[in-house]
């Protein structure tokens, strides 16, 4: 009995159809026959911790309220949530990671694929790490820069170089509540040696750690990843680029890159255009090789590269039931143990690289960085030897596309506004200051079948915008966000609020911007901090009229993301709530209580453009703390005083 | 009949414990870890299902009146008298699924080797020894309960007759002070 999708995008819409018309299995029938879902675990109350359990605690107040060792349900809950920030912390570290020694095989081996494209950014970052730069050779300065990088993972003591750029006002703050990160990895380590059995009990202590974690996963890991991804293969600048289903084409070798790290995608997308390659292809009747990207790999190589983003999270099955992909290659995160039943049914390959993520039954061609051109040599022509076996009858590619602009970064899009060298972020703390626009808000995050696909993205994005709202936007959002069309400037005249279409019109940038992936939400701290430090509108993160979200949140990374940006000061709204529910002194903490310790807090609504009002009404919040101007031009939403 | 299972929906969490405490009472080693070792499928005879974001256990009646026993042509479904649980003997049963048919509540189902049917027995086996049925056991949170009938009428109509002997006395205490 398969689930027809109401709001999604046309393209997913029929390829959810074509599913159950071939009786194909996808994630929204295997989240039905879940249903109905443990409540224990939705409310956060279900411990596993030890095996004395599994305990759980009645919500009802009735049965047990502690587990055998005695811990209460707000204990359960704030360990539970703090090794939900572990691990997604540790996903983007580890991305972060891998990166910063890719840098270094760049710096150190003249054989090395990889190279430094972006020197200009390598001496800003080199700065950042007290590296010396002058008179230095480029590829001895990227080797400090890396190994210093590399050392904050795990170094024991001291702070991460990335956090010496917030706001000194945040630096401090930090110190004071004992929230400064002193190495990436440590703080990850502790949360799962607090969380162990009999350690940590006081689900405040637990929660103030865990935000640690998650600092050093934003201003540390997400931010090293971002840097030095930069410095390798170069700052995005805006660019234009297509979206949906409809980039596949039924003449070309199709190849999906799915999962996160730049280093496999960036590879195969300079590969895939290799001559010889293209001559291969058509020897085997295709008239080309078409690469196309899934989740936030795609938004890298799109970024960069303008490479077409083909879908979103929730996508990624359907990209594969059109029939036409030849070779699906991924890497890390994201990836559903579920798609080799997939591929399964099809033509298409599927192949793993990283040797931190296989899948049983699925071919693996291990990816090495010293090995980079000629593995993703071997893994193109595994896909132009596949086009061959084709079969035409089945497939259905969507003819949905949708043009976007992307690569808005915190350098980017203000040398864009400024036109000078060092880009100014004066236009925009000027259209928040006067009114012209009422403020700025991160709009990001993945998708899940729990809520109606797309529906609280663009429903959130619209309201906002229309408000005179600018938005910000990473991974699956904003990949939805371009696929109905957010991402065009011309998108400004049919959605947004006559103060920012002024802004937009003036400058040619589109209503919503996308800043890239996921560990790009390092971007949009960067950008915070550069307005703070332009002036007019406080001294710290936390006086911003700003505000976060991640309407249709999925994984461990989300819970890591947002808990950093409410330890950086920002009002942080999902919609399904945190899996705290069953602990009212946690949800109590997170949503009101902590906002008097790091000037930022959790909100959870699930009607999306409810939520968006009550984004909408802290930023004015924070508009009359700073004694702005009105705004300039009547709201749609204005609530009384 | 004197006890009853008692379904309360607002507390039932959908954790299915009910579900395993069954399955493990019906299986031969009667242990969870042993059955999952094994490969042992007990089958379920009480099944949680979702409406919404809610969930809701729905178990077999034990019906007055039960179509399963109406159905069934060889009287593998019976019951020993009036008011005892309406039971199920495998050695008389040729497995029409007629049983499954019959019943309203879709608590009667085949057994994935197909050879019989599952239907819950009230546990009978635990009450003679003086449990309580194992569904009711495992449910953490009292939405499953074992009680008697009559006894949960009585303790209804006493709630309802506290209602309407406290309204009258503030009706009382009104029409005092306005006088």
């Amino acid at each position: 009995m398969a689930k027809e999708l109401t709001y999604a995008d046309k393209a997913s819409r029929k390829m959810v159809k074509r599913a159950a018309e071939e009786g194909i299995e996808i994630v929204w029938d295997r989240y039905e026959v879940m249903q109905p879902q443990c409540g224990f675990g939705t409310l956060g109350i279900c411990c596993k911790i030890c095996s004395m359990g599994p305990c759980r605690i009645d919500p009802f107040g009735e049965g047990p309220q502690v587990g055998v060792c005695g811990a209460n349900a707000d204990t359960i809950a704030a360990r539970n949530l703090a090794r939900m920030i572990a691990s997604g912390a540790a996903a983007h570290s580890d991305h972060g990671r891998d990166i910063a020694h890719t840098l270094l095989m760049a710096a150190e081996d003249p054989k090395s694929d990889y190279t430094i494209k972006d020197e200009e950014k390598l001496k800003a970052i080199a700065q950042i790490y007290e590296v010396k730069t002058d008179g230095r050779k480029i590829k001895e300065i990227a080797a400090d820069v890396a190994r210093a990088a590399l050392n904050e993972f795990g170094q024991q003591e001291g702070e991460l170089r990335m956090a010496s750029v917030a706001p000194e006002k945040r630096q401090k703050l930090w110190r004071e509540l004992g929230l400064m990160p002193r190495s990436i990895d440590r703080e990850i380590v502790e949360i799962m040696h607090r969380t162990h059995m009999g350690v940590d009990t006081d689900y405040k202590n637990i929660i103030r750690h865990g935000m640690r974690a998650a600092i050093g996963d934003g201003w540390g890991g997400s931010m090293i990843a971002t840097e030095i991804s930069d410095i390798l293969f170069r700052r995005p600048v805006p660019i234009r680029a297509n979206s949906n289903l409809g980039v596949l084409k039924k003449d070309q070798v199709n190849i999906i890159v799915h999962g996160h790290e730049p280093t496999l995608s960036d590879i195969i997308a300079v590969v895939s255009q290799d001559e010889k390659l293209i001559a291969k292809a058509k020897e085997k009747g295709a008239k080309g090789i078409n690469l196309a990207g899934i989740c936030c790999t795609a938004n890298e190589i799109l970024m960069r590269h303008g490479i077409a983003v083909a879908g979103s999270f929730l996508q990624q099955e359907l990209a594969l039931i059109t029939g036409a992909v030849d070779l699906m290659v991924v890497d890390v995160q994201c990836l559903m143990p579920g798609l080799s039943t997939v591929t399964n049914c099809f033509h298409t390959k599927l192949i793993t690289t990283s040797p931190k993520a296989k899948m049983p039954g699925v071919q693996h061609i291990e990816f090495h960085e010293d090995k980079a051109v000629k593995i993703a040599t071997e893994i193109i022509e595994t896909a132009i030897d596949n086009f061959p076996n084709r079969n035409g009858h089945r497939i259905t590619i969507p003819k949905e596309i949708e043009t976007l602009i992307a690569g808005f970064t915190a350098e980017s899009v203000f040398k864009f506004l400024g036109g000078k060298y060092r880009g100014t972020y004066r236009p925009l703390n000027d259209g928040i200051i006067s009114g012209r626009l009422r403020g700025a808000a991160g709009v990001i995050g993945c998708s899940n079948p729990n809520v109606e696909f797309e529906e609280g993205h663009i429903k959130m994005v619209k309201e906002l915008i229309r408000n005179d709202t600018l938005v910000v936007t990473t991974g699956c959002n904003a990949i939805t966000c371009a696929k109905h069309g957010l991402l065009k400037p011309e998108a400004a005249f049919k959605y947004a609020g006559k103060g920012l279409q002024e802004i937009c019109s003036t400058v040619g940038i589109p209503p919503v911007l996308h800043v890239g992936s996921c560990v790009d939400n390092s971007r949009i701290l960067t950008t915070l901090t550069n307005v703070v430090s332009e002036g007019g509108l406080g001294d710290d993160i936390s006086e911003l009229p700003v505000a976060g979200a991640a309407p249709e949140w999925m994984s461990e990374k989300a819970v890591s993301i947002g808990f950093y940006f409410v330890a950086s000061g920002v009002y942080t709204m999902i919609g399904q709530p945190l899996p705290v529910m069953g602990s009212k002194n946690v949800y109590n903490y997170l949503t009101e209580e902590i906002v008097e310790e790091v000037g930022g807090k959790w909100a959870f609504e699930p009607d999306p453009v409810e939520a968006a009002h009550k984004m909408l009404r802290h930023i004015d919040k924070k508009r009359k703390a700073l004694k702005l101007k009105p705004m300039m031009y009547e709201q749609a939403f204005a609530p009384e005083e | 009949m004197g006890k009853i299972i008692a379904i309360d929906i607002e507390k039932c969490m959908g954790c299915k414990s009910c579900e395993i405490g069954c399955a493990v009472a019906h299986s031969s080693a009667k242990d969870l870890n042993t059955i999952a070792r094994l490969g042992e499928k007990p089958g379920y005879r009480i099944n949680v299902e979702a409406y919404g974001c809610r969930a809701v256990p729905v178990n077999c009646q034990h019906c007055e009146e039960a179509a399963c026993v109406l159905a069934c042509c060889t009287g593998a479904i019976y019951r020993e008298a009036a008011g005892k649980p309406v039971l199920f003997d495998g050695e008389r049963c040729i497995g029409c699924r007629m049983c499954v048919q019959a019943c309203p509540f879709g608590v009667i189902t085949l057994s994935r080797d197909g050879k019989r049917v599952l239907k819950c027995d009230l546990c009978i086996e635990r009450l003679a020894i003086g449990q309580e049925p194992a569904c009711v056991t495992a449910c953490l949170t009292g939405a499953l309960l074992f009680i008697d009938e009559e006894e949960a009428n009585r303790a209804k109509r006493r709630k309802v007759a506290e209602r309407m002997v406290t309204a009258g006395q503030a009706e009382q205490q009104g029409h005092e002070q306005n006088s």
